[in-house]
Protein backbone atom coordinates (compact mmCIF):
# COMPACT_ATOMS: atom_id res chain seq x y z
CA UNK A 1 0.00 0.00 0.00
CA UNK A 2 1.37 3.62 -0.95
CA UNK A 3 1.58 6.51 2.06
CA UNK A 4 1.51 9.07 -0.77
CA UNK A 5 -1.81 10.89 -0.51
CA UNK A 6 -1.02 11.95 -4.36
CA UNK A 7 -0.82 8.04 -5.53
CA UNK A 8 -4.27 7.36 -3.90
CA UNK A 9 -6.07 10.72 -4.95
CA UNK A 10 -5.27 8.73 -8.75
CA UNK A 11 -6.15 5.60 -7.78
CA UNK A 12 -9.35 4.20 -9.66
CA UNK A 13 -10.35 1.31 -6.94
CA UNK A 14 -12.34 -0.48 -9.89
CA UNK A 15 -8.69 -0.56 -12.20
CA UNK A 16 -6.53 -3.37 -11.33
CA UNK A 17 -2.55 -2.48 -10.93
CA UNK A 18 -1.67 -4.74 -13.84
CA UNK A 19 -3.55 -2.99 -16.37
CA UNK A 20 -2.11 0.40 -17.78
CA UNK A 21 -6.31 1.83 -17.98
CA UNK A 22 -9.70 0.63 -17.20
CA UNK A 23 -10.09 0.52 -21.16
CA UNK A 24 -7.26 -2.48 -21.60
CA UNK A 25 -9.00 -3.35 -18.36
CA UNK A 26 -12.54 -3.93 -19.84
CA UNK A 27 -11.35 -4.98 -23.36
CA UNK A 28 -9.10 -8.14 -21.52
CA UNK A 29 -12.02 -9.13 -19.20
CA UNK A 30 -14.58 -8.82 -22.46
CA UNK A 31 -11.71 -11.27 -24.42
CA UNK A 32 -12.08 -13.31 -21.59
CA UNK A 33 -15.61 -13.86 -21.82
CA UNK A 34 -15.57 -14.49 -25.19
CA UNK A 35 -13.38 -17.62 -24.90
CA UNK A 36 -15.38 -18.90 -21.88
CA UNK A 37 -18.31 -18.42 -25.00
CA UNK A 38 -16.27 -20.39 -26.76
CA UNK A 39 -15.47 -23.22 -25.18
CA UNK A 40 -19.60 -23.16 -23.97
CA UNK A 41 -20.36 -23.38 -27.87
CA UNK A 42 -18.53 -26.88 -28.13
CA UNK A 43 -19.64 -27.90 -25.05
CA UNK A 44 -23.05 -27.82 -26.11
CA UNK A 45 -21.30 -28.74 -29.51
CA UNK A 46 -21.25 -32.14 -28.49
CA UNK A 47 -24.97 -32.11 -27.70
CA UNK A 48 -26.04 -31.01 -31.00
CA UNK A 49 -23.78 -33.60 -32.88
CA UNK A 50 -25.19 -36.66 -31.11
CA UNK A 51 -28.52 -34.75 -31.99
CA UNK A 52 -27.45 -34.49 -35.70
CA UNK A 53 -26.28 -38.34 -35.90
CA UNK A 54 -29.48 -39.76 -33.99
CA UNK A 55 -31.64 -38.14 -36.38
CA UNK A 56 -30.02 -38.53 -39.65
CA UNK A 57 -30.28 -41.87 -38.52
CA UNK A 58 -33.62 -42.26 -37.50
CA UNK A 59 -35.30 -39.53 -38.70
CA UNK A 60 -38.87 -41.16 -38.62
CA UNK A 61 -38.58 -41.58 -34.89
CA UNK A 62 -37.54 -38.51 -34.04
CA UNK A 63 -40.38 -36.83 -35.72
CA UNK A 64 -42.93 -38.73 -33.47
CA UNK A 65 -40.91 -37.54 -30.38
CA UNK A 66 -41.42 -34.29 -31.22
CA UNK A 67 -44.59 -33.95 -32.29
CA UNK A 68 -45.71 -35.15 -28.73
CA UNK A 69 -43.77 -31.98 -27.47
CA UNK A 70 -46.03 -29.09 -26.81
CA UNK A 71 -45.27 -26.64 -28.77
CA UNK A 72 -47.33 -23.35 -27.76
CA UNK A 73 -45.60 -23.77 -24.33
CA UNK A 74 -42.07 -24.23 -26.50
CA UNK A 75 -42.92 -21.09 -28.56
CA UNK A 76 -44.20 -19.02 -24.98
CA UNK A 77 -40.65 -20.55 -23.23
CA UNK A 78 -38.70 -18.61 -26.91
CA UNK A 79 -40.25 -15.44 -26.51
CA UNK A 80 -39.79 -15.50 -23.02
CA UNK A 81 -36.11 -15.73 -22.89
CA UNK A 82 -36.35 -13.11 -26.41
CA UNK A 83 -37.98 -10.81 -23.41
CA UNK A 84 -35.44 -11.48 -20.94
CA UNK A 85 -31.95 -10.88 -23.80
CA UNK A 86 -34.14 -7.14 -24.27
CA UNK A 87 -34.18 -6.57 -20.98
CA UNK A 88 -30.84 -7.71 -20.43
CA UNK A 89 -29.44 -5.33 -22.78
CA UNK A 90 -31.54 -2.37 -21.75
CA UNK A 91 -30.28 -2.60 -18.42
CA UNK A 92 -26.84 -2.32 -19.41
CA UNK A 93 -27.89 0.40 -21.70
CA UNK A 94 -29.42 2.02 -18.47
CA UNK A 95 -26.03 1.58 -16.54
CA UNK A 96 -24.28 3.41 -19.30
CA UNK A 97 -26.45 6.45 -18.79
CA UNK A 98 -26.31 6.24 -14.95
CA UNK A 99 -29.87 5.14 -14.28
CA UNK A 100 -29.45 3.17 -11.67
CA UNK A 101 -33.23 2.69 -10.37
CA UNK A 102 -34.02 1.61 -14.13
CA UNK A 103 -31.29 -0.61 -14.16
CA UNK A 104 -31.95 -2.40 -11.08
CA UNK A 105 -36.08 -2.60 -12.62
CA UNK A 106 -35.06 -3.78 -15.90
CA UNK A 107 -32.46 -6.87 -14.20
CA UNK A 108 -35.32 -8.00 -11.63
CA UNK A 109 -37.29 -8.28 -14.89
CA UNK A 110 -34.66 -10.05 -16.16
CA UNK A 111 -35.00 -12.92 -13.63
CA UNK A 112 -38.62 -13.07 -13.10
CA UNK A 113 -38.25 -14.16 -17.25
CA UNK A 114 -35.87 -16.26 -16.65
CA UNK A 115 -37.86 -18.10 -13.63
CA UNK A 116 -40.94 -18.23 -15.70
CA UNK A 117 -38.41 -19.85 -18.79
CA UNK A 118 -37.86 -22.20 -15.97
CA UNK A 119 -41.75 -22.69 -14.50
CA UNK A 120 -42.49 -23.54 -17.91
CA UNK A 121 -40.15 -25.97 -18.78
CA UNK A 122 -41.04 -27.75 -15.43
CA UNK A 123 -44.59 -27.47 -16.62
CA UNK A 124 -43.42 -29.45 -19.84
CA UNK A 125 -41.06 -31.94 -17.87
CA UNK A 126 -44.05 -33.16 -15.75
CA UNK A 127 -46.09 -33.17 -18.70
CA UNK A 128 -43.72 -35.92 -20.33
CA UNK A 129 -43.90 -37.79 -17.05
CA UNK A 130 -47.67 -38.06 -17.09
CA UNK A 131 -47.67 -39.57 -20.31
CA UNK A 132 -45.14 -41.87 -19.91
CA UNK A 133 -42.22 -40.20 -22.68
CA UNK A 134 -39.22 -40.32 -20.14
CA UNK A 135 -36.78 -43.33 -21.25
CA UNK A 136 -37.10 -46.07 -18.95
CA UNK A 137 -38.93 -49.10 -18.02
CA UNK A 138 -42.34 -47.45 -17.98
CA UNK A 139 -41.76 -45.27 -21.62
CA UNK A 140 -45.12 -46.28 -23.81
CA UNK A 141 -46.16 -44.50 -26.94
CA UNK A 142 -49.34 -43.69 -26.99
CA UNK A 143 -51.70 -44.56 -30.32
CA UNK A 144 -52.31 -40.64 -30.46
CA UNK A 145 -48.00 -40.01 -30.33
CA UNK A 146 -48.31 -42.11 -33.50
CA UNK A 147 -50.57 -40.36 -35.78
CA UNK A 148 -49.59 -40.43 -38.98
CA UNK A 149 -47.08 -42.84 -38.75
CA UNK A 150 -47.56 -46.36 -39.59
CA UNK A 151 -44.95 -48.98 -37.99
CA UNK A 152 -45.59 -53.28 -38.37
CA UNK A 153 -46.86 -53.92 -34.85
CA UNK A 154 -44.00 -56.71 -34.87
CA UNK A 155 -41.48 -53.45 -35.25
CA UNK A 156 -42.68 -51.82 -32.59
CA UNK A 157 -40.87 -52.71 -29.66
CA UNK A 158 -37.72 -51.54 -31.73
CA UNK A 159 -39.04 -48.25 -32.84
CA UNK A 160 -40.31 -47.07 -29.63
CA UNK A 161 -36.52 -47.92 -27.95
CA UNK A 162 -35.19 -45.99 -30.68
CA UNK A 163 -37.90 -42.67 -30.39
CA UNK A 164 -36.23 -43.17 -26.64
CA UNK A 165 -32.95 -41.45 -28.04
CA UNK A 166 -34.82 -38.36 -29.27
CA UNK A 167 -36.68 -38.30 -25.58
CA UNK A 168 -33.09 -38.83 -24.19
CA UNK A 169 -31.51 -35.98 -25.88
CA UNK A 170 -34.02 -33.78 -25.10
CA UNK A 171 -33.69 -34.25 -21.73
CA UNK A 172 -29.94 -33.80 -21.86
CA UNK A 173 -30.23 -30.89 -24.07
CA UNK A 174 -32.80 -29.08 -22.35
CA UNK A 175 -31.58 -30.27 -18.85
CA UNK A 176 -28.08 -28.90 -19.71
CA UNK A 177 -29.46 -25.45 -21.37
CA UNK A 178 -32.23 -25.14 -17.64
CA UNK A 179 -28.81 -25.82 -15.69
CA UNK A 180 -27.37 -22.76 -17.76
CA UNK A 181 -30.29 -20.95 -16.79
CA UNK A 182 -30.34 -21.44 -12.68
CA UNK A 183 -26.43 -20.30 -13.30
CA UNK A 184 -27.89 -17.52 -14.94
CA UNK A 185 -30.68 -16.22 -12.36
CA UNK A 186 -27.82 -17.20 -9.45
CA UNK A 187 -25.45 -14.80 -11.42
CA UNK A 188 -28.17 -11.85 -12.23
CA UNK A 189 -28.83 -12.15 -8.17
CA UNK A 190 -25.27 -10.78 -7.82
CA UNK A 191 -25.55 -8.58 -10.61
CA UNK A 192 -28.63 -6.74 -9.69
CA UNK A 193 -27.35 -6.65 -5.65
CA UNK A 194 -24.60 -5.00 -7.10
CA UNK A 195 -26.10 -2.59 -9.49
CA UNK A 196 -28.57 -1.48 -6.95
CA UNK A 197 -25.50 -0.88 -4.31
CA UNK A 198 -24.42 1.42 -7.17
CA UNK A 199 -21.14 -0.41 -8.10
CA UNK A 200 -21.48 -0.19 -11.98
CA UNK A 201 -21.15 3.32 -13.24
CA UNK A 202 -21.10 4.43 -17.04
CA UNK A 203 -17.10 4.12 -16.32
CA UNK A 204 -17.42 0.54 -15.11
CA UNK A 205 -20.00 -2.11 -15.52
CA UNK A 206 -17.74 -4.62 -17.02
CA UNK A 207 -19.10 -7.28 -14.54
CA UNK A 208 -22.60 -6.72 -15.78
CA UNK A 209 -21.49 -6.64 -20.08
CA UNK A 210 -20.13 -10.08 -19.15
CA UNK A 211 -23.09 -11.63 -17.38
CA UNK A 212 -25.33 -10.00 -20.15
CA UNK A 213 -23.27 -12.04 -22.57
CA UNK A 214 -23.59 -15.21 -20.80
CA UNK A 215 -27.25 -14.39 -20.58
CA UNK A 216 -27.89 -13.90 -24.36
CA UNK A 217 -25.18 -17.25 -25.49
CA UNK A 218 -27.78 -19.24 -23.33
CA UNK A 219 -30.56 -17.35 -25.14
CA UNK A 220 -29.55 -18.51 -28.73
CA UNK A 221 -29.29 -22.23 -27.11
CA UNK A 222 -32.49 -21.87 -26.92
CA UNK A 223 -33.35 -20.12 -29.98
CA UNK A 224 -31.27 -23.33 -32.21
CA UNK A 225 -33.33 -26.06 -29.52
CA UNK A 226 -36.77 -24.87 -30.07
CA UNK A 227 -36.97 -25.43 -33.89
CA UNK A 228 -34.45 -28.40 -33.50
CA UNK A 229 -36.42 -30.50 -31.39
CA UNK A 230 -40.30 -28.83 -31.23
CA UNK A 231 -40.31 -28.32 -35.43
CA UNK A 232 -39.41 -31.86 -36.78
CA UNK A 233 -42.03 -32.96 -39.19
CA UNK A 234 -45.14 -30.88 -37.62
CA UNK A 235 -47.12 -30.79 -41.11
CA UNK A 236 -47.14 -35.01 -40.28
CA UNK A 237 -49.71 -34.00 -37.14
CA UNK A 238 -52.83 -32.92 -39.23
CA UNK B 1 -13.42 9.23 -11.03
CA UNK B 2 -11.78 7.13 -14.07
CA UNK B 3 -10.43 10.47 -16.79
CA UNK B 4 -10.16 7.40 -19.52
CA UNK B 5 -13.59 8.23 -20.82
CA UNK B 6 -12.71 9.32 -23.86
CA UNK B 7 -11.21 6.08 -24.85
CA UNK B 8 -14.22 4.06 -23.89
CA UNK B 9 -15.06 2.85 -27.02
CA UNK B 10 -19.06 1.76 -26.08
CA UNK B 11 -21.16 4.39 -27.16
CA UNK B 12 -25.33 3.97 -26.08
CA UNK B 13 -27.23 2.77 -28.76
CA UNK B 14 -30.80 3.90 -28.91
CA UNK B 15 -33.38 1.85 -26.84
CA UNK B 16 -35.61 1.88 -29.71
CA UNK B 17 -33.10 -0.73 -31.36
CA UNK B 18 -33.08 -3.05 -28.78
CA UNK B 19 -36.79 -3.17 -29.59
CA UNK B 20 -36.78 -3.10 -32.77
CA UNK B 21 -34.16 -6.45 -32.81
CA UNK B 22 -36.97 -7.65 -29.92
CA UNK B 23 -39.98 -7.40 -32.46
CA UNK B 24 -37.65 -8.95 -35.04
CA UNK B 25 -36.94 -11.69 -32.48
CA UNK B 26 -40.68 -12.30 -31.82
CA UNK B 27 -42.04 -12.26 -35.61
CA UNK B 28 -39.27 -14.54 -36.80
CA UNK B 29 -40.25 -16.87 -33.95
CA UNK B 30 -44.22 -16.62 -35.14
CA UNK B 31 -42.79 -17.12 -38.35
CA UNK B 32 -41.02 -19.98 -37.71
CA UNK B 33 -43.54 -22.13 -35.83
CA UNK B 34 -46.03 -21.22 -38.48
CA UNK B 35 -44.05 -21.94 -41.42
CA UNK B 36 -43.47 -25.65 -39.45
CA UNK B 37 -46.91 -26.67 -40.11
CA UNK B 38 -46.83 -26.54 -43.90
CA UNK B 39 -45.13 -29.29 -45.68
CA UNK B 40 -41.98 -28.25 -47.76
CA UNK B 41 -40.28 -31.72 -47.56
CA UNK B 42 -36.98 -31.96 -46.61
CA UNK B 43 -36.62 -27.82 -47.03
CA UNK B 44 -38.80 -27.65 -43.35
CA UNK B 45 -35.52 -27.83 -41.34
CA UNK B 46 -33.24 -25.62 -43.60
CA UNK B 47 -36.10 -22.69 -42.97
CA UNK B 48 -35.89 -23.74 -39.92
CA UNK B 49 -32.25 -23.01 -39.11
CA UNK B 50 -31.92 -20.43 -41.59
CA UNK B 51 -34.70 -18.74 -39.32
CA UNK B 52 -32.82 -19.66 -36.20
CA UNK B 53 -29.72 -18.46 -37.54
CA UNK B 54 -30.99 -15.30 -38.60
CA UNK B 55 -32.27 -14.78 -35.17
CA UNK B 56 -28.56 -15.64 -33.75
CA UNK B 57 -26.85 -13.28 -35.63
CA UNK B 58 -28.98 -10.63 -34.91
CA UNK B 59 -28.54 -11.58 -31.04
CA UNK B 60 -25.08 -11.64 -31.56
CA UNK B 61 -24.13 -8.59 -33.44
CA UNK B 62 -27.01 -5.97 -31.79
CA UNK B 63 -27.69 -7.46 -28.76
CA UNK B 64 -24.20 -9.00 -27.75
CA UNK B 65 -22.52 -5.62 -29.39
CA UNK B 66 -20.49 -7.11 -31.67
CA UNK B 67 -21.70 -4.85 -34.44
CA UNK B 68 -19.91 -2.24 -32.25
CA UNK B 69 -17.02 -3.57 -30.60
CA UNK B 70 -13.90 -2.23 -32.10
CA UNK B 71 -11.63 -5.34 -30.31
CA UNK B 72 -10.88 -7.26 -33.42
CA UNK B 73 -9.64 -10.14 -31.11
CA UNK B 74 -13.75 -10.80 -30.23
CA UNK B 75 -14.32 -10.99 -33.69
CA UNK B 76 -11.93 -13.08 -34.42
CA UNK B 77 -13.17 -15.65 -31.45
CA UNK B 78 -16.35 -15.59 -32.46
CA UNK B 79 -15.57 -16.81 -35.92
CA UNK B 80 -13.14 -19.19 -34.87
CA UNK B 81 -15.56 -20.69 -32.07
CA UNK B 82 -18.78 -21.23 -35.39
CA UNK B 83 -15.57 -22.82 -37.32
CA UNK B 84 -14.62 -25.08 -34.95
CA UNK B 85 -18.32 -26.12 -34.09
CA UNK B 86 -18.92 -26.50 -37.83
CA UNK B 87 -15.68 -28.95 -38.10
CA UNK B 88 -17.40 -30.90 -35.24
CA UNK B 89 -20.43 -31.36 -36.95
CA UNK B 90 -19.20 -31.40 -40.46
CA UNK B 91 -16.27 -34.25 -39.87
CA UNK B 92 -18.51 -35.93 -37.25
CA UNK B 93 -21.26 -35.95 -40.68
CA UNK B 94 -18.78 -36.85 -43.04
CA UNK B 95 -18.02 -39.84 -41.41
CA UNK B 96 -21.74 -41.32 -40.25
CA UNK B 97 -23.06 -40.54 -43.41
CA UNK B 98 -20.48 -42.40 -45.44
CA UNK B 99 -20.74 -45.04 -43.36
CA UNK B 100 -22.73 -48.16 -44.44
CA UNK B 101 -24.86 -49.48 -42.27
CA UNK B 102 -26.86 -52.63 -42.05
Amino acid sequence: MSDSPIALEHHDPNLQHHFVNAEQQRQASSLGMWLFLATELMFFGGMFCAYLIYRYSYPVEFGVGSRTLNLPLGAANTAVLICSSLTVALAIRATQMAKRTLAVVLLLLTMVFGLTFLVIKGFEWKEKYEKHHIPGASFQLSAEDMKGVNVDPQNMQDFQQRTQTFYSLYFAMTGLHALHMIIGVGLFLYLTYATWKGRYTPEYYTPLENGGLYWHFVDIVWIYLFPLLYLIDRNLQK
Amino acid sequence: MSSQNSEHSDHVLPSGLYWGIWFTLIVLTLVTAWVANIDLGRLNTVVALVIATGKAIVVVLFFMHVKYTSEKLTKVVVFSAIFFLLILLALSMADYATRLMS
